[in-house]
């Protein structure tokens, strides 16, 4: 199924919805603006001609210095149909996605990841916190303007440390030293 | 008479707990024995291999994500340099793709080696973990003959192969070959009709096929569901569409449906390889004849000038993908495998992502525990197959 194809279930389904295909190598590709992404998504996944019933993936790329920089990318599977889908958001920094995860489930986690790689903010996210780094960790990986060769100190607790001389002492504190008995 | 205490106790399993395959951490609510709610925490193992190969040229890539999924290291690569070449547009040789084929479904079949050891391990059967390993030993002398590597070969190449089959692989695949069969019926003959066995895992963490759907379980797990999907059925890639093979399914969705789908898996992967090492020829073509991406033969490095330039451009710069983006997915062990790249038309990639189904099982793992018994976890983990360099990344 191309994109042409797609775009037109999808008009007649989310009226005043502007779709724009996307060249590309494997399957259709479209851009949708994020205010009708959760309608459009639903769309995909109930219009019987469409069935993308699977949410293969959700994840983002940052084309710094493009603005807006990130694009969010969901990839769909249609079992029935047996066709893959390819939609896309445009996001600035800052600016507001809303979460789909009242369409598939498994977006929930995916949502994580971007949020922790790319800090793109999923509104309506019930549980939007960092997944696979810590979550005092700074910044976010991968952002192309976050240095790669990052160094940042290790937080433990402080080191038992002690001086020469107590150590010594510790040492021979409990050492009795007295001549062998003749 | 005292009276009954009711309140919920918060137990923590992981993230070094033995049965978590790597370091998955689970904090449980339990009222008695009954999970009440489960909260999963990963991240542990996250090395941040996607944001380093941006940094590598395309070629460089291969070993990092090997090092993602480590128990199916050659099913990353496969997904990552099918992705590249249809990129670049590339068409590989008929035997490249059949000893691409052959050696995917060994690296499956190594994988659920690895599965059935661990997962009957973890539920008592200790001995299975000693007769499963044994038979993988068989598969990494193989990856070590091929490439030198047990684990991470790195055998796959854009382009085709890093070189030709070495002297006495046909053997050492069809002395494998011949041996598993015999191998598998007795695995089946410890466990499938094991009544201790069966009580474990039937009936229990039962997945219907849309839960499995919702929560992007695409894979042997969908399949224990009822599901047919198998990327190599529905839209094949190599030469798997000339492979005569069954997809394996159950319709249960619990513990032992996932089993017998795995061991179903396991019977049809040796049907592709008899297949595919019939079909390989000992020696021939092992890359395409693409001299933007194929290094040349070296007697022409040594005596052509044009052929030392081609060598020498591609082992400094490497060479350029044209821009433009592409996923590619694969059937790997653990379900569907993909890898989303984007090309910014330079020697190194603007973006690596790989489709995880790791990280899609543990996230869809508190609802399938909630509800049932504490010992059941360590049931319903090892049946979803999870390994967490994958998931993390």
């Amino acid at each position: 199924m191309d994109a042409a194809a797609i775009i037109d279930v999808l008009t007649a389904l989310v009226p005043g919805a502007a779709y724009e295909p996307s060249p590309s190598v494997d399957f259709a590709t479209l851009y949708v603006a994020p205010d009708r992404l959760v309608e459009t998504c639903q769309a995909l996944r109930d219009a019987p001609a469409l069935g993308f019933n699977v949410l293969i993936e959700i994840t983002a790329a940052d084309y710094l210095p493009r603005q807006p920089r990130f694009e969010v990318v969901y990839h769909l599977l249609s079992i029935p149909h047996r066709s893959r889908v390819r939609l896309k958001v445009r996001a600035g920094d800052g600016d507001l996605v809303p979460t789909v995860q009242n369409v598939w489930p498994a977006a929930g986690w995916p949502e994580r990841e971007v949020y922790d790689m790319f800090g793109i903010i999923f509104a309506g996210h019930p549980d939007l916190r960092r997944i696979l780094t810590p979550d005092d960790w700074e910044g976010h990986p991968a952002r192309k303007d976050y240095p790669v060769q990052i160094r940042k100190a290790v937080q433990t607790y402080e080191p038992l440390e002690i001086t020469e001389e107590e150590f010594k002492a510790n040492l021979e504190r409990d050492r009795v030293r007295r001549p062998l008995a003749k | 008479m005292a009276e009954l205490r009711t309140e919920t106790l918060t137990v923590n399993m992981g993230p070094q707990h033995p049965s978590t395959h790597g370091v998955l951490r689970l904090v449980l609510e339990l009222d008695g024995e009954t999970i009440r709610s489960a909260r999963t925490t990963i991240g542990y193992l996250h090395t941040g291999i996607e944001k380093t190969a941006e940094q590598k040229k395309w070629q460089q890539v291969i070993p990092l994500v090997e090092r993602m999924d480590y128990l199916a290291a050659q099913s990353n690569s496969l997904a990552y340099v099918l992705g590249v070449e249809k990129l670049l547009g590339l068409e590989m040789p008929t035997r490249v793709q059949d000893i691409r084929v052959l050696l995917a479904e060994l690296q499956r079949l190594a994988s659920h080696l690895v599965w059935l050891g661990t997962h009957a391990m973890e539920i008592g059967a200790v001995s299975m973990l000693f007769y499963a390993l044994r038979e993988r030993e068989l598969l990494m002398n193989i990856n070590e003959l091929i490439a030198g590597f047990r684990f991470f070969p790195s055998y796959f190449r854009v382009g085709g192969l890093r070189e030709d089959l070495p002297r006495g692989f046909h053997d050492a695949v069809n002395a494998f070959l011949a041996r598993f069969p015999g191998k598998l019926d007795e695995y089946e003959g410890l466990l499938t009709k094991n009544d201790m066995f069966r009580r474990r895992t039937e009936g229990v963490g039962v997945l219907t096929q849309e839960e499995a759907m919702g929560w992007g379980l695409v894979g042997p797990i969908a399949r224990a569901s009822g599901s047919d999907y198998d990327v190599r059925k529905y839209f094949p890639y190599l030469t798997y569409a000339t492979y005569d093979f069954e997809v394996a399914t159950a319709t249960e969705g619990d513990v032992f449906a996932r089993y017998r789908t795995r061991i179903k898996e396991m019977r049809e992967s040796w049907k592709i390889c008899t297949q595919a090492i019939a079909r390989i020829t000992p020696t021939g073509v092992h890359a395409c004849n693409d001299t933007r991406v194929v290094p040349p033969p070296k007697d022409k490095v040594y005596t052509e000038m044009e052929a030392l330039i081609q060598h020498f451009l591609i082992y400094s710069q490497g060479f350029t993908v044209p821009a433009g983006e592409v996923y590619v997915p694969i059937e790997g062990p653990r379900g569907e495998h993909g890898v989303y790249l984007v090309s910014d038309g330079t020697n190194r990639p603007w973006r690596v992502k790989m489709r995880p189904p790791s990280f899609m099982a543990i996230q869809a793992l508190p609802s399938i525990i909630e509800g049932g018994m504490i010992a059941d976890v360590i049931a319903v983990i090892g049946s979803n197959d999870v390994v967490m360099g994958d998931c993390d990344r």
